[in-house]
């Protein structure tokens, strides 16, 4: 049985519609990804299923429980990183995990060593008794983290667990959430906006644009439905329906004045199709990731629009360090 | 789940939320000791100011308010303790707590337990100053400190409850201007209520349900009381029980 299940899943703030009417269906021990552009609705809809959000309408059953009806039942079932930083910094961060098990009841007599397991899992142990607010950002993330898994949640929700992170935190953040997946069992919720990562890690994906969800299904799938790999040609006037009329060609558009055709096996027609364009400037051949789904999707890049709706620094600083890989 | 496990779960609710303000109090030496040299400082430098030159009932006028400044450190303490949460709020600090399985009204409750035991502590540590006082008599003690508690409930629920609805910081100012000293000075902590005063004033320091602790503490301690002790404590626990209610239905509808 499904351990997470919406029906028509509605929230509204005011005038606006931050989820309108999400359908989702998540098996015990999937890895699901979340992903959207700013504003997508995604912290939203992690919200309605934790239970701290009450949905406008809808319906939203965790782990067994209605949000709406018993939400203290669903806590108990779930962890939670949230988008923002949460800790208590004037807490050590082994008073962070104890003031945790104590509200989640987790017993005395394994509380000790149950922290001590989620410290080590986290690379946390020799800091362990310093004040949070002497962490690194992205120790403070690893223990919010531990502190999420603490209590062996059925579910766990992870808004932008990376965000703000260096690449190697990054990995091993992932590989963490890999792990636990596999030897809990445990259902990994997660948003993000590292595409690439997104497509490592979840086994299923969905694509949410203005509380929609546009597209749902295995990033594989996603990535094959463009029909192959993507060529870029930046050129004077490329004639883009001579290139679309040929056969091994699935699509073709301009982003940017650049000419991206999507074809099979690109690497053995490239000979053949470069010829058809004059005074070609560069090319530049890759594979597609979830961005080109989005992207044909929308019309948009899922990350175009962030600055116009006042991202904070750190999430213009994690888009740079990801661009400039 | 059966009930007396769900009351369990509730209590180790309350206990952690405890803990944590215990620990925070701990942690913060200097608070602690501001909390207390201030009120000595009042007592020494405003009391025997003003003492050369004045005495109540033949006793001396620092003794005399020395259960109103111990009655000033309650309200300034618990009440400004309460109001903390909105930077608590700010910080997202309270959030990870608000999503655990733990009812509302437990963490209220862990919230003043933790309050009171913070200002009693400094209360104690400030009774611990009571030989410089020749005319306080020390078997006074536990029935002023009972009063003194349940003062603290009641203003540690005041300040959670406006806390729950303030938004930001500036309204500090404003609580503080408008409530806080205006709670302290009508409480009689620094004046006698005899027949000089204007009657407005006696009127208003009448109302005031932090009067009766005052008089209260200086019954226990100076023996000089205009009501009996079972009042005074009466009228307080009424207060502590109105505030309590309204602070937990505040804390319980904070966004
Ligand atoms: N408390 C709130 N009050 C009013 N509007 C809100 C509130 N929370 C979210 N919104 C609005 O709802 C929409 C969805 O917001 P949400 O935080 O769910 O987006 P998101 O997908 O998580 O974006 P991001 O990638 O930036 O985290 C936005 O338009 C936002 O302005
Ligand atoms: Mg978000």
């Amino acid at each position: 049985m499904a351990v997470i299940e919406t029906r028509s899943l509605t929230k509204t703030f005011g005038k606006i519609q931050a989820v309108r009417g999400i359908d989702l269906s998540i098996e015990q021990g999937e890895i699901f990804g979340l992903l959207g552009p700013n504003g997508a609705g995604k912290t939203t809809t992690i919200g309605m299923l934790c239970t701290i959000i009450r949905p406008t309408s809808g319906r939203g059953v965790v782990a067994g429980f209605d949000v709406a009806a018993s939400p203290t039942q669903v806590r108990r079932n779930v962890g939670i990183v949230f988008q923002d930083p949460t800790l208590d910094t004037i807490l050590t961060g082994r008073e962070n995990l104890q003031l945790h098990a104590r509200l989640y009841g987790i017993p005395a007599g394994v509380r000790g060593l149950w922290i001590d397991e989620m410290l080590a899992l986290v690379d946390l142990k020799d800091r362990a008794d310093d004040l949070t607010r002497t962490y690194s950002g992205g120790m403070r993330r690893r223990l919010e983290l531990a502190r999420g898994l603490l209590h062996r949640p059925a579910v766990l929700f992870l808004d932008e667990p990376t965000l703000g992170l260096d690449p190697q935190t990054r990995a091993r953040v992932w590989e963490y959430i890999r792990q636990t997946a596999r030897k809990e069992n445990t259902t990994v919720v997660l948003t993000t906006h590292y595409m690439e990562e997104a497509q490592q890690v979840c086994g299923r994906v969905g694509i949410i644009d203005q509380g929609k969800i546009i597209a749902l299904d295995t990033p594989q799938n996603m990535i094959d439905s463009l029909g192959g790999d993507i060529v870029a040609v930046s050129a004077e006037s490329p004639p883009l329906d001579r290139i679309r009329s040929l056969s091994y060609v699935s699509s073709v558009r301009m982003v940017d004045g650049v000419m991206e055709a999507t074809m099979k096996s690109a690497h053995l027609h490239l000979a053949q199709l470069l010829p058809l364009i004059s005074g070609v400037k560069s090319v530049e051949m890759r594979k597609p990731t979830l961005n080109d789904v989005f992207m044909k999707l929308t019309g948009r890049d899922i990350r175009e629009d962030d600055a116009a709706r006042g991202e904070s620094w750190v999430e213009t600083v994690a888009r740079h360090q990801q661009r400039g890989r | 789940m059966n009930p007396s496990r769900l009351l369990q779960r509730e209590l180790m609710g309350i206990s952690a939320v405890w803990w944590r303000e215990f620990k925070v109090f701990w942690r913060e030496k200097s608070r602690i000791i501001s909390s207390i040299v201030q009120p000595l400082i009042w007592l020494f430098l405003f009391g025997s100011g003003i003492g050369a030159s004045l005495s109540v009932e033949n006793v001396h006028y620092r003794d005399y308010i020395y259960p109103g400044i111990l009655t000033m450190s309650v309200i300034f303490g618990s009440v400004f303790f309460g109001l903390y949460i909105v930077w608590d709020r700010k910080l997202d600090v309270l959030k990870a707590v608000l999503v655990a399985p733990v009812a509302r009204i437990s963490i209220f409750f862990g919230k003043v337990l933790g309050g009171c035991t913070d200002v009693l502590l400094q209360v104690i540590i400030l009774f611990s100053f009571s030989f410089l006082f020749p005319a306080v008599d020390l078997r006074g003690i536990p029935q002023a400190l009972l009063i003194l508690l349940v003062t603290s409930i009641a203003l540690v629920s005041l300040g959670l409850a406006l806390g729950s609805l303030l938004e930001s910081l500036e309204g500090f100012q404003v609580i503080s201007a408008f409530l806080v000293f205006p709670l302290f000075f009508l409480s009689g902590a620094l004046f006698p209520l005899d027949e000089r005063l204007p009657s407005w004033l006696t009127g208003l320091v009448k109302l005031n349900p932090l009067s009766y602790t005052v008089d209260g503490v200086r019954g226990a301690l100076l023996g000089m009381n205009r009501y009996p002790f079972w009042v005074d404590l009466g009228i307080i626990t009424l207060f502590a029980s109105v505030m309590l209610i309204v602070g937990s239905v505040m804390f319980s509808r904070m966004k």
